[in-house]
């Protein structure tokens, strides 16, 4: 989903402050909502790929002026209003209030992918992101959709999200560490030296020698 | 029909609301929020990414582990995650690294700990991989042009520890006191390690 929270190289934003000796947790709800998390995915009403995608489907004026585990919180609500362990109208009445909620998955369907058993692609190949906008959950950020880059590393495999995201059933993939100069990211400005590295499954990738 | 005007519930209240919800219908097992606090509180910590830095620094054979297998390396140190796999990054004179998860916050909870607030903002997350050296620069940390900047936006499953370089001036000292010197930042790559 091209959501408000894939968030790298959009403009606008201000200054990072970093608070000197932050606490874990600043209130004792944050700390509450963080355990709710765990809870939902240990009584298994969902997996941490749709949990990913729940709070992506914050509205995205919500998602902004969220904190963190309000964001965390409203993803965790939302799921598991959607599978229906609790009731909205009963958390609103208990709260006291309106409880905004996560805005509707897509509707996806389970599709045979490929399990990949030996890596497609090996250190040093040169690769192009597919230039895709899935309605759904997906980790290939926009940013480098459609850009060319280089594997620096096959890493391990693991469970592809567009599927699990969607509780649909999951291949194993390969992923790539894919390091994309700067250069060819933001041909702008950008520090000939400089690059970013991201981590993608085989699938989103297409070879590009 | 916009339900706009009503008022939003403060998010403690939304927070005490589904836990209410859930216990109600018998769903949290005894002291399982509980024990979840405290288990991040025990195990999500820094501290224990300083550990493995003070030890690489001391320990040339454990470095090379360390920088071929994270996560085997500092279960040496009795920092297992079952589902972690941790790929360690090492800055030296010519190349600095330094991570980020552009698209939630993902990040290496055993040595890192549970993120800071500044690595979880927009801010970070928009401008890192767009703008590494300003943002770098403007927490204070100049980096020559002779230096290549390498972004790791932890999109997948991996995640990333920046080992920093060992400052000048730290010569013989023993891996605690190294550990003390290690901060959070310089883990995530926003700082050097500076002997004091």
């Amino acid at each position: 989903m091209d959501g408000i929270h894939d968030l790298g190289g959009m403009g606008g934003f201000g200054a990072v402050e970093i608070e000197p000796n932050e606490p874990r947790f600043h209130e004792p709800w944050e700390a509450r909502a963080f355990a709710l998390n765990a809870l939902g995915i240990r009584i298994g009403a969902y997996n941490v790929h749709e949990y990913r995608h729940a709070v992506e489907r914050l509205d995205p004026a919500h998602y902004l002026a969220a904190s963190y585990y309000e964001r965390w919180l409203t993803g965790v609500a939302s799921l598991l209003v959607e599978k229906g362990v609790v009731i909205r109208a009963e958390l609103e009445r208990r709260a006291g209030g309106r409880f905004p909620l996560a805005r509707p998955a897509a509707r996806m369907t389970a599709e045979p992918v490929r399990e990949s058993s030996a890596p497609r692609f090996a250190a040093s190949d040169w690769v192009r992101v597919a230039d895709h906008h899935p309605r759904g959950h997906t980790r290939a950020p926009r940013y480098v959709r459609g850009r060319r880059g280089q594997v620096l590393r096959v890493s391990r495999r693991f469970e592809l999200p567009d599927l699990a995201g969607h509780a649909l059933p999951a291949p194993l993939q390969a992923t790539y560490h894919v390091e994309f100069a700067a250069r060819e990211l933001w041909t702008d400005s950008a520090e000939a030296r400089d690059s970013v590295v991201v981590d993608l499954w085989e699938r989103y990738l297409e070879p590009a020698p | 029909m916009t339900r706009e005007h009503e008022k939003i519930a403060p998010i403690a209240e939304r927070v005490r609301a589904l836990e209410q919800a859930l216990s109600d219908q018998g769903l949290i097992p005894e002291r399982f929020l509980e024990r979840r606090v405290e288990q991040a509180e025990e195990n999500f910590d820094w501290h224990n990414g300083a550990r493995v830095v003070a030890r690489a620094w001391v320990d040339p054979a454990f470095r090379k582990r360390l920088l071929e297998d994270g996560s085997s390396a500092s279960a040496e140190l009795g920092l297992r995650s079952t589902n972690e796999y941790l790929v360690v990054l090492e800055n030296t004179p010519a190349e600095h690294n330094v991570i980020v998860c552009s698209q939630c916050s993902c990040t290496a909870w055993t040595v890192i700990g549970l993120p800071p607030d500044w690595y979880k903002s927009p801010e970070y997350r928009a401008r890192v991989v767009r703008e590494p050296r300003a943002v770098l620069r403007s927490l204070g940390l100049e980096l020559p042009e002779s230096v290549a900047v390498r972004v790791w936006d932890t999109s997948g499953e991996t995640r990333y520890m920046v080992l920093p370089e060992r400052p000048a001036g730290s010569d013989g000292w023993s891996e605690e006191r190294l550990a003390a010197i290690v901060t959070r930042e310089s883990l995530i790559g926003v700082a050097r390690v500076e002997a004091k």
